[in-house]
């Protein structure tokens, strides 16, 4: 009975002390992608930084699908109940625009390079807008089969070009990407697209351009459609995010090449929600998780290119397979020969009007 | 007169008089019975009258403009907007002091974004007066603004923000319908039949949605009869059979079709083998209009099938019999007299899959391809990509009138009360 007794006893102190504990504990919310992408984050932001500050505690919410509509719904209700989002540029600059994301002082709010590089510096051009702090360089970008075509493929066309190389292409449902790479193989120099594509006239050829292919294309909607489809020998060719394709050569070692002529650059980063309850932590958090090391170290688990220069000398082996990360990297030499970075600035002024037309192309 | 009926009214054992104690007694019961439906009314209002008249506001709101710049669209309003003139300086004034206010509260670029919903290029305009305004500091306003950005100079530019200062707009309306609003010169026209995409939609939506209710009505009315005639204890491992697929994931099963319908797919691969096609001529079966009805006719078949199977185990057998046993063919006995007595359930069912498959927009999304996609696929799109939930909400108005209005016409034809659910 003494033994009973002195045992509840000691289960009720643990109970207690257990609950004041998570009362200290705080919980950040982090809202990232999902799937592969947050696993990187997790292993390399999350995981050391909980380790380091035993008080936080990282909730990983995978909707940044939807995570500018839902910030908006969240900001209007008054409830904002996200502490960090995991966003791509072009969202980034419109949460900006519409004031829903605290404007970010880079250099006092985010670490110098090892050298002492200010952190503006070290991420140079890609702050595309004041509220963003970039993480990732992915590129859309396309994979082929190898034991479907008669020849490797090499250039962008070559998605044009039906006769050399026939059978199904899988493009992304929108006119991103696809209208500047139809205008390219339509001839128009390269640091010329925008200026055709913002007329009226250029918009009809890039969609004359994309006609001629339109009764082989399969759309796609989300990221995880191409690799599937070329899977399945449903297509033969198809566009989405290079890590995919990375985890389909190197982890499932299925027949795809890659397609890195005119990969379009895009990034991803962060933004903080304005109304975050825990502002304090979640700078802290980011102070580290956004430093030269951590961005290194998640490119050991996905092929996405950090977004600091100071990160390329530090990023290594991929953590599981062993193999070297550096030529799966879209900013890897060899690989970003052509490229264009998505001109976020053209396309937030022309999304809504393009959409329209495009998806008017699309019912034709 | 009155004294007379003060006279003969009944009164109860305290005095007062039977009517109004009655009445006293009655209300209390109402009250009662109100309390205890309130929190049925109150759930009912917040989760769904709120959210619709939300909807019907976000519609037409167009306050933006207003708030943010409540000078420049007063002063605007002494501007002839086909005058073929600038705007006055006061205007340009205006415009200066309240984007500079704006830009401290970071709003400019909300009014940049509204903007940019009725032409392309404001989103950046504003972006860039926010951080051109700060140099502004003399008058001349018109030069320095028009000198920071041309676009300022151009009558558009100021014609498109008059028409769109007032509290509220028919703009989203008019982009619902594939109608656009010439702000050179206020007309309304619609758009060319290649720019054309909602009016379009909505029509594909609902014949789909017909098909679809077509299709579940004949594969599910010979299943709903065999289930109701079958003994009980077959009907209820068969109705298990009906409801397992209704427990499992929307998302699973659409992908399951697509591992069966696609080119390379199980179907294409088991007709190879039987030699019924080519190697060359395999079908396409997913990723256009017929994948979206396949998927969907067997996503929503329980729907079809439940309330057919409830109402049919209620027509008593001896019905179809009396009447062969008067003579009547088989087939007459059932067209006339036991087809009759499952309107209720065909009504049911029918209105059930169609309002169902109108809203549609995930399964459309992943087996659709371009053939196959739903007006629910743009309303989604404009909330959660585009962000313009104006137009979002305009387009989900007009598919709300679009069900209500089909539901009129149910009522009308077959008659609302003729419908059993169950």
């Amino acid at each position: 009975m003494k033994n009973f007794m002195r045992n509840m006893m000691a289960t009720a102190v643990m109970a207690t002390l257990g609950f004041v504990g998570q009362a200290i504990a705080k919980d950040l919310v982090v809202v990232s992608w999902g799937g592969a992408y947050t696993a990187s984050q997790q292993n390399a932001y999350h995981a050391p930084y909980m380790k380091n500050n035993p008080g936080i505690k990282i909730i990983n919410d995978d909707s940044a699908g939807t995570a500018v509509a839902k910030l908006r719904a969240m900001n209007e209700a008054g409830n904002v109940t996200w502490d960090l989002v995991d966003v791509v540029a072009a969202d980034a600059m419109r949460l900006c625009d519409e004031g829903l994301a605290e404007v970010i002082n880079h250099d006092k709010d985010l670490a110098a390079a090892p050298d002492g590089t200010s952190a503006s510096k070290d991420f140079g051009g890609l702050i595309v807008s004041e509220c963003f702090i970039p993480q990732i360089v992915y590129s859309t970008t396309f994979g082929y089969r190898t034991d479907k075509v008669s020849r490797p493929m090499s250039s962008i066309c070559d998605i044009f070009d039906t006769k050399s190389f026939p059978g199904k292409r899988s493009l992304q449902k929108s006119p991103l990407g696809n209208m500047e790479w139809a205008l390219i193989c339509d001839g128009v120099a390269p640091d010329k697209i925008f200026d055709v594509l913002g007329t009226s006239k250029g918009a009809d050829r890039a969609l004359a351009k994309l006609t001629t292919i339109k009764s082989d294309v399969v759309w796609w909607t989300a990221g995880a459609q191409t690799p599937q489809l070329l899977a399945d020998g449903e297509v033969v060719v198809g566009s989405t995010y290079n890590g995919r394709l990375f985890k389909m050569i190197a982890v499932d070692k299925q027949p795809v090449a890659m397609l890195w002529d005119w990969q379009i650059f895009d990034l991803d980063g962060w933004i903080v929600p304005k109304g975050t309850k825990n502002k304090a932590e979640v700078m802290k958090y980011l102070r580290f998780a956004t430093d030269t090391q951590r961005l290194a170290d998640q490119s050991k688990w996905i092929s996405y290119g950090p977004a600091r220069a100071s990160s390329a000398p530090f990023v290594g082996k991929h953590a599981t397979l062993g193999i070297d990360m550096a030529p799966h990297m879209p900013t890897d030499p060899n690989n970003s020969k052509t490229t264009l970075l998505t001109n976020y600035e053209f396309w937030a002024d022309n999304k809504d009007d393009l959409d329209a037309k495009f998806n008017a192309w699309l019912l034709k | 007169m009155e004294k007379i009926q003060e006279k003969i009214s009944l009164v109860t054992a305290d005095g007062t008089p039977l009517k109004i104690s009655l009445a006293r007694a009655q209300r209390r019961g109402k009250m009662v019975a109100f309390m205890m439906v309130f929190p049925l009314l109150f759930f009912v209002a917040i989760a769904f009258i709120v959210p619709i008249a939300d909807m019907l506001l976000f519609s037409i709101d167009n306050s933006i403009v207003k708030n943010i710049l409540p000078k420049t669209t007063e002063a605007l309003k002494d501007w002839s907007e086909y005058s073929g003139e600038l705007p006055d300086e006061v205007v340009f004034a205006a415009m200066v002091e309240e984007i500079k206010s704006a830009k401290a509260a970071k709003q400019h670029t909300k009014v940049g974004g509204r903007l940019n919903y009725e032409s392309s290029g404001f989103s950046s305009l504003f972006r860039k007066a926010g951080r051109k305004v700060k140099k502004i500091k003399n008058p001349p306003f018109k030069e320095a603004l028009i000198e920071s950005d041309k676009l300022w100079g151009e009558i558009y530019t100021w014609q498109v923000i008059k028409q769109n200062s007032s509290d509220y707009t028919d703009g989203y309306y008019l982009a619902a319908l594939d109608f656009k609003r010439k702000f050179e010169s206020g007309k309304i026209e619609s758009l060319p039949e290649k720019d054309s995409i909602y009016l379009k939609l909505f029509f594909r939506t609902i014949v789909i949605s017909f098909v679809i209710v077509f299709l579940t009505l004949v594969i599910g009315f010979p299943l709903s009869y065999m289930l109701s005639t079958v003994s009980t204890r077959t009907s209820n491992i068969l109705i298990i059979f009906v409801l397992l697929p209704f427990w499992t994931s929307l998302l699973v099963r659409t992908t399951s079709w697509i591992a069966l319908l696609q080119q390379e797919g199980v179907i294409n691969d088991f007709l190879i083998f039987i030699g019924f096609i080519t190697e060359d001529g395999r079908l396409a079966m997913i990723h256009n209009a017929t994948g979206t009805v396949i998927a969907m006719t067997h996503i929503l078949l329980p729907f079809m099938i439940l309330p057919l199977f409830s109402v049919m185990k209620t027509i008593p057998k001896s019905y179809v019999r009396a009447a062969i046993s008067l003579g009547a063919h088989p087939w007459k006995a059932f067209w006339k007299i036991y087809f009759p007595n499952t309107a209720p359930g065909i009504g049911a069912g029918s209105i059930l899959v169609f309002i169902l498959a109108i809203g549609y927009y995930i399964t459309p999304a992943l087996v659709g391809g371009v053939s196959g996609t739903f007006i629910s696929n743009r309303i989604a799109y404009h909330i959660s990509n585009s962000l313009n939930w104006g137009l979002g909400s305009a387009i989900g108005v007009i598919l709300l009138g679009i069900v209500l209005l089909f539901f009129v016409f149910y009522d009308r034809i077959v008659g609302i009360n003729n419908m059993k659910l169950g």
